[in-house]
């Protein structure tokens, strides 16, 4: 009896030689977590690029991952509103729990876009903080890596050397492709986009692109077909290049206003694993110029 | 005139220093401007809600026609499950009404704990603590504690508060075994594993106010529970969780109306609830089953003899996301009359809300449109064989508006 639940228990630990169990609610910061702490970290993410991180629930296997969770890593903002905080109170777990060092939001560390002057929920889900969706802007990534790499050595002590040592190799890099990235993207500057959710605001705004609309008539609600000819007929006075929805939302509303408006509908990864190619931060960024920059064509 | 030439010459002064300055100046103040700035966007940031509680509020109403006259509902066989067992079990009055609305007020009260308050403003007027309850935040180890009144977590939908039911009522075991819903006063101990697999046990210890106990004046524990449940995913797009769940009260004169006359039941208890729930992308299955087992003393018209009873019930419904706003659903829910033996020698013909042999069914469908996740209409029908020989057909037509802080989405 004792051997068999000790060989469960086993089964459920972590690697031996992970220093810190990380619960990383979106796969970005999976990712990140992973440049920063490499084979110190036994890391857990909790959705994947083909969910929507605002509608998910508090479904058992995130709560029994919580549990044992060192440090729970979430973008905040109320992204995760819905699931996040019910996680937190049913894991019984008292590290990661809002206010302890064990819980870290990386919209904490970042200027944020769009924060309303009103809140009305009228104006469908806005986030009163302001918009959530940080990382496709590197100079996020940059302060984000900083921070975490803190936490992490505030937690991990015996292995803050280590943390430092790999955020300085990560810094560099990241810094090298960030300018490598602006020169690759240069002809996307003025490229005006229809983006279904607004989730590429801080990527827009890096890259000097233009917004002209959603597909969601309200953030979180969506497309109706009566929008949609809205949206078209504005299309008609001020054309987009190209209609943006993350690998998570639905194709046909895109397609839809694609044939009609005669311009193309394409998917980018928006996090990492949404497409084959954006495996890590990286492919990431990569992934994502080399779509837009093929649309703009 | 004059004061345009003021303009240009402040203009100028102030463009002056500027020339006079390098590049590496500039950039230095900007960076120092950009520094507060965002100082200035977190602290801003930091004080949003950071002291007032999240409130919210539900409000619900229906428009109903059924072929029966709900008020004289009753689940034939169930005793005392029935019209007398206490509000919440009968089919909605018809015509317009107003449904329950209720107010969530929470907040974590300091590192340690965290509050909450659900009251239901009934449409009679009447305000219903459904929940007020402290719960620990720091215990650690997997472990939490609550204490007050609060929603147990035995069952499956038990614990989900009503707004958030698939269909309007609930199944039909939760009517004839728990009279809608177990929500007691008292302490529960949680306590999930440190496993991937999710394991879940836990036990609940209350007064028993509530059918199916009688809310005894005595010390100590008049109810308690026991509940533990797994869980986890196969692959990316299933999600299941199951449970088993047992609770024991002791009815102490538990009354109730049965042919004209009134009886009462002292003794034990037992309930056993087995659920489950599976949840693919745009389905989700789930099916409870209960079993109830009671004995004791009946008490008939001021004779008293041994009664036992046991009997069982379940219920397995479906809901399909048709679209992005529109959900269909459907439930099937059954009750088994069992064996219920007295020692009074009683038939149906005296006691026939208690002893009528009848299995009672129903078969519900919906169709729910959320325009967003806050609001939601709903259309359900029901063909409803909860009275021995009548079918009560109910249709019903509901709103569910959610304002406020935003809900939990509870799995």
């Amino acid at each position: 009896m004792k051997s068999f639940l000790l060989a469960i228990l086993s089964l459920a630990s972590a690697p031996a030689w992970a220093a810190l169990n990380v619960f990383a609610c979106e796969p970005e910061w999976a990712a990140l977590a992973r440049e920063l702490g490499g084979d110190k970290l036994n890391i857990y993410a909790a959705t994947t690029a083909l969910q929507d991180p605002h509608r998910i629930e508090a479904r058992p296997s995130l709560i029994a991952r919580a549990r044992s969770a060192d440090l729970a890593v979430c973008t905040g903002a109320e992204l995760e509103i819905g699931w996040m905080p019910l996680v937190q109170r049913q894991s019984g777990n008292a590290r990661i729990q809002e206010g302890q060092p064990g819980y870290f939001e990386a919209a904490s560390v970042v200027a944020l876009l769009e924060k309303p002057a009103r809140v009305d929920r009228s104006m469908g889900d806005v986030h009163p903080a302001g918009n959530p969706h940080v990382h496709l802007e590197p100079r996020n990534i940059a302060r984000i890596a900083q921070a975490l790499s803190e936490r992490m050595a505030q937690l991990d002590r015996p292995n803050r050397n280590d943390y430092e040592a790999r955020t300085k190799a990560f810094l560099q890099r990241w810094n090298e492709a960030t300018a490598r990235w602006e020169k690759q993207a240069a002809p996307l500057k003025g490229m005006p986009l229809v983006v279904y959710h607004k989730n590429m605001t801080y990527m827009i705004q890096w890259l000097g692109m233009r917004e002209v609309g959603n597909l969601e008539p309200k953030p979180g609600l969506p497309p109706t077909t009566v929008y949609l000819g809205e949206l078209l007929a504005r299309l008609a006075r001020d054309p987009a290049k190209a209609i943006v929805r993350s690998a998570y939302n639905d194709p046909r509303p895109g397609e839809w206003l694609a044939e009609r408006a005669k311009i193309p509908s394409i998917a980018v990864a928006f996090t990492v694993g949404g497409t084959p190619e954006a495996k890590d931060l990286f492919s990431l960024y990569d992934d994502t110029i080399a779509r837009l920059l093929a649309a703009a064509k | 005139m004059l004061r345009r030439m003021w303009c240009a010459a402040a203009l100028a002064a102030a463009m002056l220093p500027a020339h006079a300055q390098s590049d590496a100046d500039l950039r230095e103040e900007v960076r120092g401007l950009r520094q507060r700035v965002d100082e200035l966007e977190k602290s801003r940031r930091a004080g949003s809600n950071a002291f007032n509680p999240d409130l919210s509020l539900i409000l619900q109403g229906t428009a109903a026609r059924s072929s029966q006259d709900p008020a004289n509902f009753q689940i034939t066989g169930f005793a005392p499950a029935g019209n007398n067992a206490g509000g919440e079990v009968g089919p909605q009055r018809r015509g317009f009404s107003l449904g329950e609305s209720e107010l969530v007020v929470a907040s974590n009260i300091d590192p340690y704990f965290r509050g909450q308050l659900a009251a239901a403003l009934t449409p009679e007027n009447e305000i219903e603590v459904e929940e007020a309850f402290f719960q620990t935040l720091q215990l650690g180890s997997g472990l939490t504690l609550k204490g007050g009144r609060f929603l147990s977590a035995i069952g499956y939908q038990n614990p989900i508060h009503q707004h958030a039911w698939d269909f309007q009522d609930a199944a039909l075991p939760y009517k004839a075994f728990l009279g809608g819903r177990w929500n007691d006063d008292g302490v529960q101990m949680k306590w999930v594993a440190p496993t991937d697999l999710f394991v879940e046990l836990g036990t609940e210890l209350g007064r028993g106010r509530a059918f199916p106990a009688s809310d005894p004046n005595k010390n100590g524990v008049g109810a308690w529970t026991l509940f533990g449940h797994l869980g986890g995913d196969v692959g990316t797009s299933t999600a299941w969780r199951a449970g088993i769940s047992y609770l024991k009260t002791s009815p102490q004169e538990r009354a109730f109306e049965d042919g004209g006359i009134t009886q009462s039941f002292s003794g034990r208890s037992r309930l056993w609830v087995a659920d489950f729930v599976v949840k693919w992308p745009s389905i989700k299955l789930q099916g409870e089953y209960f079993r109830r087992s009671e004995s004791g003393e009946l008490t008939f018209n001021s004779a008293t003899g041994d009664y036992s009873s046991r009997q069982s019930g379940w219920y397995l419904q479906s809901v399909y996301q048709l679209m992005a706003q529109w959900r269909f659903g459907y439930r099937h829910d059954r009750l088994d009359h069992g064996s219920v033996a007295n020692g009074l020698g009683l038939t149906a013909a005296d006691a026939p809300l208690l002893l009528t042999d009848h299995n009672p069914t129903r078969n519900t469908v919906m169709l729910d449109w959320s325009p967003s996740e806050f609001s939601r209409i709903r259309l359900q029908l029901a063909a409803d064989k909860s009275r021995a020989g009548v079918t009560d057909n109910q249709v019903l037509l509901q709103y569910i508006y959610s304002l406020g802080a935003h809900g939990a989405h509870t799995f």
